[in-house]
């Protein structure tokens, strides 16, 4: 019978949660690192008890968690994230100029091949690549150092290498995106990088449209169809059928473009979810109430889901990497938020109902669909 | 050690450490690291191997924090009398 396996990283401990098909009765498993910010915990796709989970405190800076159980026990693993070569530096946010440095890691993807390989992306944006299962870090220093990185700000979130995403038709093939830099593309392996910004607008920049400076907030696309990314940008929603040659926007008939997270229905690439958040002074849900937006379109025309969610006196944020679908044949739909709920919806994004109701603030959700 | 290095290593309040040669801060740390290795980064950087701004580090109830990680730790620490705290900073409000 299959079964579902969520990954939940909150600022204070991991969870790991689980259920059967019908996604009604759950398990839940933590705290794991009690205490800690777990940015992130993901799974490889070819082992999935193989996990891995970032585990990180400004007292203790960054250990990486690895667990070949399914979350039962965790082993600590590798955790010198050494940039490569001669360190550049960034602006600060004062114009200075400021030296690369390594934070924290904010999003691990495991390699579609090998449950060894894994790669990390971290503040200051960086991209890392272990192929020892985490023992070892290698720097894939190809996008921190192109022409642009120099003139690169944090943005209040820091200068984070948050998305990660893997072609699965294209092997060579990577995307990445950085808060505040943009959105960026690979046809090597990670050796070389260039910006995929092209159609990008965003007003609070001193030139709008300027090849980087974009405060990218998600990626997210279908394995069926990897030409198609959907963002969600600081401001606006928007989407790309040539991999990041050309995006166009879809923020259509949403209450506001603002947000954090987006995803696509596991079957249907033209479904698409985003939480609009109210603005980027005022990090909550737009009038108390938590819905999530549905495009079937691929855009443009949005519907707004409610059925289980809180429709009054509800201020919660959802943050980068805190929502995720499973692969079951009704697709599931799972988000965190920072109030410390996680939802799931069993009907693709039709009713919602909550695993958990009082968790630290959740940084991240993942989810496995096991057989 | 803080609370939550201790149960990243699995250990109490307190661990024994035997260290060769001169005891240091930078001995004690090494064999601290060698005999725990999921602690290396945690008190010092992995690159810089510098402490981390939100630990000190004391003995004989004195601040070694910004010491030379090379000056010679006071001889009650060598010899096990007195303990060397690693020590965080308080988080409240």
């Amino acid at each position: 019978m299959p079964k579902v396996r969520v990954l939940v990283g909150t600022h204070k401990g991991a969870f790991v949660m689980t259920s059967d098909e019908r996604r009604k009765e759950w398990k839940v498993e933590g705290p794991h690192f009690a205490g800690w910010d777990v940015y992130h915990m993901n799974a490889s796709p070819v082992d999935p008890d193989r996990l891995y989970a970032a585990q990180s405190r400004g007292w203790f800076g960054q250990v990486v968690q690895r667990s070949d159980d399914g979350g039962k026990t965790w082993q600590p693993m590798g955790n010198e994230f050494k940039y490569e070569g001669k360190v550049n530096t960034h602006k600060w946010y004062d114009n200075s100029d400021h030296p690369y440095e390594f934070l924290r890691v904010w999003h691990f993807e495991p390699s579609l091949s090998d449950p060894d390989t894994v790669y990390a992306g971290v503040e200051d944006a960086a991209l890392f690549k272990s192929t020892d299962g985490a023992k070892t870090w290698e720097e894939l220093p190809g996008i921190r150092t192109q022409e642009s990185a120099s003139s690169w700000a944090p943005g209040a979130g820091g200068l984070c290498l948050h998305t990660i995403i893997l072609d699965p038709v294209k092997k060579d093939r990577m995307f990445a995106a950085i808060s505040s830099a943009g959105a960026f593309r690979s046809e090597d392996a990670g050796k070389t990088w260039k910006p995929i910004t092209k159609g990008l607008h965003s007003e609070i920049m001193p030139d709008p449209d300027a090849e980087v400076g974009h405060c990218v907030h998600r990626i997210a696309m279908h394995p069926s169809r990897p030409n198609v990314l959907f963002m969600q940008k600081h401001w606006d929603v928007m989407r790309t059928d040539n991999a990041g040659d050309m995006w166009h926007e879809i923020s259509g008939n949403l209450p506001t473009d603002f947000g954090f997270v987006i995803d696509v229905h596991s079957h249907e690439p033209d479904t698409v979810y985003v939480i609009p958040i109210k603005s980027d002074s005022d990090h909550f849900v737009p009038d108390g109430k938590l819905r999530v937006y549905r495009s079937k379109t691929g855009g443009n025309e949005w519907e707004a889901l409610t059925k289980g969610l809180p429709q009054k006196d509800c201020y919660v944020n959802v943050l980068r990497d805190a929502m995720a679908v499973d692969s079951l044949d009704s697709c599931g739909v799972y988000f965190g938020t920072t109030g410390g709920q996680v939802y799931v919806s069993a009907d693709a994004g039709d009713s919602w109902s909550a695993i958990v109701n009082n968790l630290p603030s959740v940084l991240s959700v993942q989810v496995q669909t096991l057989s | 050690m803080p609370a939550n290095l201790r149960t990243l290593a699995g250990v109490g309040r307190e661990v024994e450490l035997r260290v060769d040669g001169n005891v240091t801060q930078r001995s004690v740390l090494d064999a601290l690291e060698a005999e725990y290795p999921m602690l290396r980064g945690t008190v010092r950087d992995s690159v810089t191997k510098k402490r981390r701004p939100l630990l000190r580090f004391y003995a004989c109830e004195e601040d070694h924090s910004e010491d030379s990680l090379d000056d010679p730790l006071p001889a009650e620490v060598a010899s096990g009398r007195e303990p060397y705290l690693i020590v965080g900073a308080i988080a409240g409000g």
